[in-house]
């Protein structure tokens, strides 16, 4: 089984977030970056396959070089070798055209990914990727169990989950609680320095969506305390002063 | 021209997402507003998409259609937009309206905006502003493409409710075979509960609670409040309660009107969840929670006491 693993470099969950150049440009000064939380889960996921029905696993990432260490992670965590397509990721549908063509090359089995990267949260790439391939997409995906061709997963909807059966090759967008995140041993961190990393260029895409600046939300005020014997003071606040009851 | 809306519906009403995306292409005012319901569904409730602003009602029916499968419908709504001339489909962010929203994408070649925020902007192309990095910022894109989409996030625009009932007109697909390869073999679903991604208000526990026998003065609160209930991560991750109420960066992002927050220190992975909500309320026996630096209104002191005391002041203002 070949699984392709396709990840985002994000910053880190806890990053204050800023732009600079006018508000056109993401702030990295003091960012740290990392795999996207969600790809993290399909990697790990990837992985156990792994160990469980000897697969091979390809990390894939559309990013800049900048992006290398992120992937060298990916590598530490047990993925046996990397391709980046060497672009910045501007939109989710650029995003999705250079996955399909890794995708279409390698002939993989399962193609996996986070629900959404936590940048831009479109949470569209995968289905993007699935129908340029003409294959299924299933998202977001808590349980995956592979059994001959056959996929079983569990997919979350809004107040429960769906079981969903698709045979092999599919896209998978995932989530929680899938399998547990990795942490790479000192023994992947060493084998991931000498493991290939291709890098491509990229394929040529229509323009879909052009950035035109970033805005940040406007700054909080002050919380407004209530005495804890006092809850109909805070009832009343709701009511009167904030309107929301 | 036309604005083709696909709608969503539970326990058989239309969600109030997708009357919110109803209202959404009303008030774009770029030509007919046209609702697309896919399987099973009562036509007087469908109607109600006239309600929010929708002219007509176009139901796709087909036996085949029953479930929602995501290849199938994909293809029905590409078809609709074709058929009927649609310049932009507006839909609701869901976990089938995503899945949707993005195949349709390739099949339309349409440029794709998701999380948008509030209307369009056409003084100068077709601007749209969408939330980004979980809530914590927001950026403008100009959608270059002649087919738009836009996946809408709750509250962008007001719910419209001054429209009439409207037509509901079958609409004959066609079955494309290959798009059934998606099997669902099953599904479990809480019934006559409110929606978490749908609420207008949101009562949330977190480790603070103790234990998941405690939940029910949470819930007691939220029935008070016709309230969903949700809860913090290690809470899902201990199985208290169930993952689709997990509220946070890597679970369900919620913008109610009100968040009520109980035993939740707000660690700022749970925030990210919850920054677009309008009023956000938190209840902690720890004066230094973080949470309390992005609340609105906070009580300090002890949930068990503090909460039933609230259910009964609730009970007393609705009675």
């Amino acid at each position: 089984m070949k699984i392709l693993v396709c990840i985002s470099h994000v910053p880190d969950t806890t990053s204050k977030i800023a732009f600079t150049d006018n508000n056109t440009k993401f702030d990295t000064s003091g960012v740290q970056f990392v795999i996207g939380p969600y790809d993290d889960y399909a990697l790990a996921r990837a992985v156990e396959l792994k160990a469980s029905h000897g697969a091979s696993v390809t990390v894939l990432n559309v990013g800049e070089a900048s992006t290398e260490p992120t992937i060298r992670k990916a590598l530490a965590i047990g993925a046996d070798e990397a391709i980046r397509v060497n672009a910045f990721p501007s939109d989710s549908h650029f995003v999705a055209s250079q996955i399909a063509e890794v995708a279409k090359q390698g002939s993989y089995d399962l193609i996996l990914m986070g629900r959404e990267s936590i940048d831009f949260n479109g949470g569209m790439v995968h289905g993007m990727v699935a129908e340029m391939l003409g294959m299924p997409s299933v998202s977001p995906v808590m349980r995956l169990d592979i059994e001959g061709d056959l996929a079983k997963m569990s997919r979350e909807i809004e107040g429960g989950h769906e079981e969903v059966e698709v045979k092999l090759p599919f896209v998978a967008g995932c989530q929680e609680p899938i399998a547990e995140w990795k942490i790479p041993n000192m023994r992947g961190i060493m084998s991931a320095r000498t493991k290939p990393l291709n890098v491509l260029e990229p394929v040529e895409v229509g323009e879909f969506s052009v950035v035109e600046n970033y805005e940040l939300p406007p700054a909080k005020g002050e919380v407004r305390m209530v005495d804890a014997d006092n809850v109909e003071e805070l009832v009343r606040l709701l009511k009167e002063e904030a309107k929301v009851l | 021209m036309s604005v083709l809306v696909f709608i969503e519906s539970s326990e058989g009403e239309i969600r109030k997402s997708s009357l919110e995306a109803v209202s959404y292409a009303a008030a774009l005012d770029r030509g007919e507003v046209i609702a697309l319901a896919i399987g099973e569904a009562e036509e007087s409730a469908l109607a109600k998409a006239g309600i929010s602003g929708a002219s007509r009602v176009l139901h796709a029916k087909d036996e085949q259609l029953k479930e929602d499968n995501i290849m199938a419908y994909a293809s029905v709504v590409a078809e609709a937009m074709e058929k009927e001339n649609a310049e932009i489909l507006v839909l609701a962010k869901s976990s089938l309206g995503d899945a949707v929203a993005s195949r349709v994408a390739i099949k339309s070649n349409a440029a794709l905006a998701s999380n948008v925020v509030e209307l369009p902007d056409f003084s100068a192309g077709f601007k749209v502003k969408r939330g980004i990095y979980t809530g914590k910022a927001f950026v403008n894109v100009d959608l270059k493409a002649e087919k738009k989409i836009l996946a809408i996030k709750k509250n962008a625009v007001p719910l419209k409710e001054d429209g009439a009932p409207c037509a509901v007109d079958a609409f004959a697909s066609t079955v494309n075979e290959a798009d059934f390869a998606l099997k669902i073999t099953g599904v479990e679903k809480a019934e006559g509960e409110i929606l978490l991604p749908e609420a207008e208000i949101v009562v949330s526990g977190g480790r603070g609670m103790k234990g998941p026998e405690n939940w029910h003065i949470l819930e007691d609160l939220a029935k008070s409040l016709g309230a969903a209930t949700g809860c913090s991560k290690p809470v899902s991750d201990m199985e208290w309660r169930p993952h689709h109420e997990h509220v946070g960066q890597t679970g369900i992002k919620v913008s109610p009107n009100l968040y009520i927050a109980v035993g939740i220190s707000g660690a700022i992975q749970h925030l990210a969840g919850v920054n677009s909500s309008k009023c956000l309320v938190v209840i902690n026996k720890d004066p230094e929670a973080p949470f309390f630096k992005a609340a609105d209104y906070g009580i300090v002191g002890d949930a068990f006491e503090i909460v039933p005391k609230l259910t009964a002041a609730i009970k007393a203002l609705n009675a």
